[in-house]
């Protein structure tokens, strides 16, 4: 058998951009579980839910809180662009993307993806990709505000965040 | 045209936003990079390290050699750190 066997008429609906994508950009908390909820109660063929939700840490006690600083209205266009992007790649039913902005303690929630699909290696796939291209391409930025009442500075980029985009240039698209 | 800045190079700039007159002269995003760090100390320290600067014209990514035709809003920034 086939790892991915082939699906019928549906899935060319959502690569010709059926899904259902909804993006975010908000100062507010977010429910991950209610999230997960309404995507699922839209798309009654999903198979597979698979949900990243990123943390604020406290860096070893370090850190009193984050200010993520973002350009509005390029923060949705972007990851709009990248979401559009993981449906022409994967065969999905839908995709949330919900990434918070202002000033965010430890323990909080920063970023929540919520990838649906009809089998579980496009929802898998689309969320890690979906996460990778969001950290080098979403014009979010990070200040550390530390507990000592200091100023920690903005955040580096990464170089391995760039090479973690970089490598889906070499991963072809699943079919459905 | 209007220039936005965001973290520390809105930091160095001194401002969140500004609007220029465009010479002629200045065609790509790397011609304009160079004239606002001739502007002045502030710019001129915001873009210093020349090949950390991200730029989104009309809030798209863009390489330093990209044409500024037509463009409404450049924006300039360091490498993101979202997520």
């Amino acid at each position: 058998m086939s790892p991915h066997p082939s699906s019928p008429a549906g899935s060319d609906q959502t690569r010709a951009g059926g899904a259902d994508i909804s993006v975010r950009i908000q100062a507010e908390d977010f429910d991950a579980g209610r999230e997960i909820a309404a995507l699922t109660a839209s798309n009654g063929n999903t198979g597979a839910v698979v949900t990243f939700t990123g943390l604020c840490r406290d860096e070893d006690g370090r850190l009193a809180a984050l200010e993520l600083e973002h350009y509005p209205g390029m923060a949705e266009a972007e990851i709009t662009r990248i979401a559009e992007e993981a449906c022409q790649r994967w065969p999905l039913g839908g995709l949330t993307v919900i990434h918070r902005h202002g000033r965010i303690v430890p323990g909080a929630n920063i970023v929540l993806v919520v990838a649906v699909s009809r089998h579980r290696r496009a929802a898998f796939e689309a969320a890690e990709f979906l996460m990778d291209y969001l950290k080098t391409r979403a014009p979010f930025w990070k200040k550390e505000h530390l507990r000592d009442g200091g100023d920690g500075g903005w955040v580096d980029a990464r170089d391995s965040d760039t090479r973690d985009a970089d490598r889906w240039a070499a991963v072809p698209p699943v079919e459905p | 045209m209007q220039l936005r800045y965001f973290a520390w190079v809105r930091e160095r700039v001194g401002l969140e936003a500004e609007e220029i007159d465009l010479p002629e002269t200045v065609t790509t995003v790397a011609g304009l990079l160079d004239w606002l760090a001739a502007r002045d100390d502030a710019h001129a320290a915001a873009f210093a390290d020349r090949g950390t600067i991200r730029v989104a014209l009309d809030q798209m990514h863009v390489e330093h050699d990209a044409p500024l035709t037509g463009a409404r809003e450049a924006a300039f920034f360091p490498p993101m750190t979202g997520g």
